[in-house]
């Protein structure tokens, strides 16, 4: 395509971002290829057939390869004027699938569209609400340094996190917490991040220490920093108050929040997941979800195991460091990790090309966030550059959970590797954050409202 | 306007920096520096699973097989994979407890781990191979396999061939780098054990690729790290299956061993020891019900007495102590002594058998009496040899000449264990005698008709007969002639074998003399009762004394006399005259080798030799104590650790005839002349010291 008959298109567009995607796709194609390559039958012509999922993924992929064009010739201003709209009709889509919705591996978040597809409104819906993010936080009358922003932004990302939670999409949940690092960069207070790992860093503790010790820690702690500030207290009884509420909100978390949600509110393999992370077993009598399920079918509840986790591991360690080979993994090839294709994509990579092919995987998704902040950094106008945080982020979050899950860093949960595990619906929509962004990117001279 | 919020896009960079680096910090973890995935990865998917080979066969003169492979099936369980069995079934088949299955499930996971498989029940009979076999898919992670077992067709020559057993800790310590593996089988001893790396072959290793569910996708890598079986080579030996078989026959209810040479290569015809047993109760599910019985048994069915049997060679001995002086010029064919029936020169005298004058007038009728007075006298000259200053120098050229012969060391022959049985050194008789000035050829004198303390083992005699049969040479005694598509190792290890054994310069003339004196002995001497039908031969009998009773009948032969092509001596323990009992055996079995079939009176003859029964009454005795039937049928083994275990339990038993504990230490002072001189008399309470 030549700049002398389109100007408009390829002016300004990032090409390095798109070769990364166009390499990206490529490598998950192959990746799908390597977990469905079965020897006795000609791979060319189940491929051509389009019964495996990798002719699938491929086709997929031409299809996204049109949407893409399609976005980079809409104007950009389209974005912003359709924000809002596009926003509500995604959670309206998300609510209509409680009505029309298929299950699908026990998450009814599936809309069934036309030729035996499913569309999962939740993932799109990141998309639409990155815009809406964007839209708002770049309104000329919204301060980001006010509390009341802050608050409304965390409700507009709340709002399709408690629905996908609702549909048992706990990962799509998650994911929306990604939206932190735009609302970050705008200026939320720091304080409120380290508050947060804090939180995390708890209740991990939770779960590695003894209840009744970690109080005991938490108060020595408290104790010794009233101790510190001495003189400091008679001047300002505040801070005593404040010190005071932080030990017990510390503690209440340690000896009833954390094991109200775990046994309460989670499912029991939920929760066996997280323990499991720690290395450590969860008994599932403690949960009440399963003492339900035991009353109701009068069967033994079943004691999940981390079958996954540990098949995962052994495919990504068996690969050593130069990997096993192109078609050579046995664990593949043996079919022993579950959901390879989609969740645990990542193991037949690590398992076929070892320590140096992770690395280099690794490395192309760095390349690539580094590229998409660059990016962000260089608008002119907030709202693309809140847009391209809420992309960063999202890829972020994606990345980082589904590898550490297949290698026993993050309990399992079921949220796909962008642009590698197969799914229309993810590729779809990592197609049209990433395609927004480079339109938006491509007037990036342009103040956009 | 959030451009002071610049440095936030920094410390974005920096947290996913951060979070990619723990992320590649567990990938080195796990891909780098732990190396249990990929075992992990190997267990979960790659199925092993060993290819044996068939074991060589060996085969006799003519071909004929003397063991074949037969196939046989082993219940395995792969203990990983044995859940939801229905043990009540198998149990119920198998006619065996619960317990007893958790025990052998816990062995089997001990042996080979929990993913491997290990043997369950070993070599099922046809009727539990078709039951379990029809209900195999009610017990998952069991399934039948293959294994080839050795079958005797001919039921003979146990001794020889050996066994197959399976290895224990102690083989595999061995044998580390030979990759053997619990649950295999290897040669234990006999031609098994000796031709193992020959008869084993390659094992085989395919690598199968296995799904979650345990089912056999392909092969692993298309084969590629795949080895093929590569099968054992058989081994052809010098056996003629029809000499070996009567003369196991003829030792029936014996106890005794026979050995057949063939003089022109030293390929070993019969080799029989007795009592023995039949090879085929030591293969497959037999074994675990014989082979504790064959160890405790008293008569040592296990011990193979032709190789480690050691006996006083009596007169056999007589024609090589006559080459000695022949050959050192002490005598000449036509030297003669005045025998009037006891040789008196060493004090007490010794008794000849005959008494008549002029039985001992030459070389050649001293042979054929075998006359005592005659042979001391030609020792004594050996050993007074004015040649050398004294005694002892006389003696140490007198040993070695024996040693030149064959007695005294190991011949070499190709099975394992085997004994050089004894002629003493100077050193022992320095140390019962005192310095060697104080002792001369009198004080051993018994030596020179094959007694004192020289012994010999069955197949030494033998070879000795081949020697003189040879006139001056022998081969290294020897099974296996060849082995199927030899490669230079194998010749090596055969080499010795195909070598000339030329080690005196005794003139033919010689040999002729004592062929002579040989012959006579079965036309008019001690042996002219015995005949071979259209062969002239020559032998020697022997009658030797012995601590353990009755005298041993021994009978040395070589057939035809003019161009030797067997060479055999017979040792029948406690029986009495070598004639009488030793010599008869000889010559059937030179007879069967010679014309390959036994005329009719000669067949009648067999059959009766045969049921004599020459069994000493302690043995006899010992049966009828441990409520044992009959001693089983002839053959032997020879497993240093197997007459060990059969020592302790003879020992634990209370049943063990006079051993030789004390065979040389209490031997006699230098002043207990009468000891000495006494070893002709059958005082055998003193000889108990003696023969070991």
């Amino acid at each position: 395509m030549s700049s002398n008959y389109d100007n408009n298109f390829s002016k300004g567009t990032d090409l390095a971002v798109i070769i990364l995607y166009m390499l990206m796709a490529c490598i998950g194609i192959l990746a799908i290829f390597m977990v469905e390559y079965n020897p006795n039958s000609d791979w060319a012509t189940s491929f051509i057939s389009g019964k495996t999922s990798y002719s699938k993924q491929f086709f997929f992929l031409i299809f996204c390869s049109f949407v893409a064009v399609f976005i980079l010739l809409v104007d950009s201003k389209v974005f912003t004027a359709l924000a809002n709209i596009l926003f509500a009709g995604g959670l309206l889509l998300m609510l209509a699938t409680f009505v029309i919705g298929k299950e699908i591996n026990g998450s009814k978040s599936w809309i069934p569209i036309a030729g035996g597809f499913n569309l999962q409104p939740a993932e799109l819906c990141k998309i639409f609400t990155a815009l809406a993010l964007a839209k708002f936080i770049s309104r000329p009358e919204t301060d980001f340094t006010k509390l009341k922003s802050h608050l409304i932004a965390g409700a507009m990302i709340a709002l399709p996190a408690i629905l996908s939670i609702g549909q048992h999409e706990l990962g799509l949940a998650l994911v929306y917490s990604a939206f932190i690092f735009a609302m970050y960069r705008e200026g939320l207070p720091p304080f409120i991040l380290i508050v947060l790992l804090s939180f995390a860093i708890l209740v991990i503790a939770t779960l590695l220490i003894e209840p009744t010790l970690l109080a005991i820690i938490l108060s020595v702690i408290a104790g010794l920093i009233l101790l510190y500030l001495g003189k400091r207290l008679k001047r300002n009884k505040q801070l005593i108050v404040i010190i005071v509420s932080i030990w017990l909100i510390c503690v209440g978390t340690v000896r009833f929040a954390v094991p109200y949600i775990f046994n309460n509110v989670f499912e029991c393999y939920q929760t066996t997941r997280i323990y499991s992370m720690v290395g450590k077993e969860y008994d599932c009598g403690l949960n009440q979800k399963a003492a339900a399920s035991f009353v109701e079918s009068g069967k033994k509840s079943r004691k999940p195991d981390d079958y996954n986790v540990k098949q995962s591991k052994i495919a990504i360690g068996s690969g050593g460091f130069w990997g096993r080979g192109f078609l050579k993994g046995t664990q593949t090839r043996g079919k022993y990790v579950p959901e390879q294709n989609t969740d645990f994509i990542f193991t037949s990579i690590g398992e076929a090309f070892g320590f140096v092919g992770t690395f280099t995987f690794l490395g192309l998704y760095l390349f690539f966030l580094f590229r998409l902040i660059r990016i962000a950094e260089r608008q002119r106008s907030t709202f693309s550059r809140v847009y391209a945080y809420s992309v960063v982020g999202i890829f972020f979050f994606h990345i980082a959970v589904n590898i550490s899950m297949t290698i026993g860093l993050f309990p399992v949960v079921g949220i796909p590797l962008p642009l590698i595990s197969y799914g229309g619906s993810s590729l779809l929509t990592f197609t049209a954050l990433v395609f927004i962004l480079l339109r938006l990117d491509a007037d990036r001279q342009m103040v956009l409202r | 306007m959030s451009v002071y919020n610049q440095n936030r896009g920094g410390i974005i960079q920096i947290i996913i920096g951060t979070i990619f680096f723990l992320i590649v910090a567990q990938l080195v973890s796990l891909q780098v520096v732990s190396n249990k995935y990929k075992l992990a990865a190997d267990n979960n998917a790659i199925f092993r699973k060993i290819i044996y080979p068939d074991r060589g066969i060996i085969y006799d003169r003519k071909k004929r097989a003397l063991l074949e492979n037969t196939i046989s099936y082993d219940l395995v369980v792969i203990p990983n994979e044995a859940k939801g069995v229905d043990t009540a079934a198998l149990c119920a088949i198998l006619q065996i407890d619960k317990a007893e299955y958790s025990k052998r499930i816990v062995e089997a996971i001990i042996k080979n781990t929990r993913v491997k498989a290990g043997v369950f029940e070993p070599f099922l009979t046809p009727e539990l191979y078709a039951q379990l076999n029809e209900n195999l898919y009610r017990f998952p992670g069991f399934s039948l396999s293959e294994r080839s077992i050795r079958s005797y067709p001919y039921n003979t020559a146990a001794h020889v061939l050996g066994y197959v057993a399976e290895v224990d800790v102690n083989f595999l310590k061995k044998h580390e780098s030979e990759g053997y593996e619990m649950g295999d089988y290897a040669g234990m001893t006999g031609l098994e054990k000796n031709y193992e790396t020959v008869l084993m072959g390659q094992r085989g290793v395919k690598r199968f690729l296995r799904d979650n569910k345990g089912k056999i996708q392909g092969p692993y890598e298309k084969g590629e790290f795949d080895t093929v079986a590569i099968a054992g080579k058989n081994l052809y030996t010098s056996v003629d299956v029809q000499v070996q078989q009567l003369a196991e026959k003829l030792l029936q209810n014996k106890i005794g061993s026979a050995v057949a040479i063939n003089p022109k290569t030293g390929g070993v015809i019969a080799m029989a020891s007795s009592p023995g047993y039949n090879p085929n109760l030591l293969t497959g599910s037999k074994r675990r019900k014989t082979i504790g019985r064959l160890l405790l048994d008293t008569a040592r069915p296990i011990y193979n007495r032709a190789i480690k049997g050691q006996y006083p060679p009596g007169s056999t001995f007589k024609p090589l102590g006559a080459l000695i002086a022949l050959d050192e010029g002490l005598i000449t064919p036509n030297f003669g002594y005045n025998c009037f029936g006891s040789y008196g020169a060493c004090g007490d005298p010794r008794k000849c058998e005959h008494h008549n004058a002029g039985h001992a007038a030459n070389l050649q009728l001293a042979l054929a009496y075998s006359c005592n007075s005659y042979f001391l006298q030609v020792f004594r000259m050996a050993i007074d040899n004015p040649k050398y200053a004294s005694a002892k120098g006389g003696y140490v050229k007198w040993k070695e000449y024996m040693n030149a012969f064959g007695f005294g060391r190991k011949l070499g022959v190709d099975l394992p264990s085997e004994n050089k049985a004894n002629i003493p050194d100077t050193a022992q008789y320095n140390k019962d005698f005192g310095n060697p000035r104080y002792w001369n050829s009198c004080y051993m004198l018994t030596l020179g008709i094959g007694q004192d303390r020289m012994t010999a083992t069955p197949l030494q005699l033998a070879n000795s007969m081949a020697f003189i049969a040879n006139d001056g040479y022998y081969y290294t005694p020897h099974f296996v002639d060849s082995i199927e598509s030899e490669t230079q190792e194998e010749a090596a290890q055969l080499a010795p074998f195909r070598k000339k054994q030329k080690v005196t310069k005794i003139p033919k003339e010689y040999f002729d003399v004592i062929k002579e004196g040989m012959h006579d002995v079965t036309v008019y001497g001690t042996a002219a009762f015995i005949k071979v039908p259209g062969h002239e031969y020559c032998a020697k009998t022997g009658t030797a004394q012995n601590p353990h009773g009755k005298n041993h009948s021994l009978f040395v032969c070589f057939a035809p006399k003019d161009n030797p092509k067997i060479a055999v001596a017979v040792i029948v323990e406690n029986a009495g005259y070598g004639s009488t009992w030793a010599g008869p055996i000889g010559g059937l079995l030179m007879e069967q080798y010679l014309n390959d079939t036994l005329t009719t009176e000669s067949q009648l003859k067999a059959d009766n030799l045969a049921q004599v029964d020459l069994m000493p009454q302690a043995i006899k005795n010992w049966y009828a104590q441990n409520n044992k039937s009959a001693y089983l049928t002839p053959i032997e083994y020879n497993n240093d650790e197997l007459s060990d275990v059969w020592d302790m339990e003879m020992l634990a038993e209370g049943v063990v005839k006079t051993k030789t504990k004390d065979t040389a230490p209490t031997a006699p002072l230098p002043n207990t002349d009468k000891t000495n001189k006494d070893s002709l008399l059958p005082n055998t309470d003193k000889k108990k010291k003696l023969n070991p």
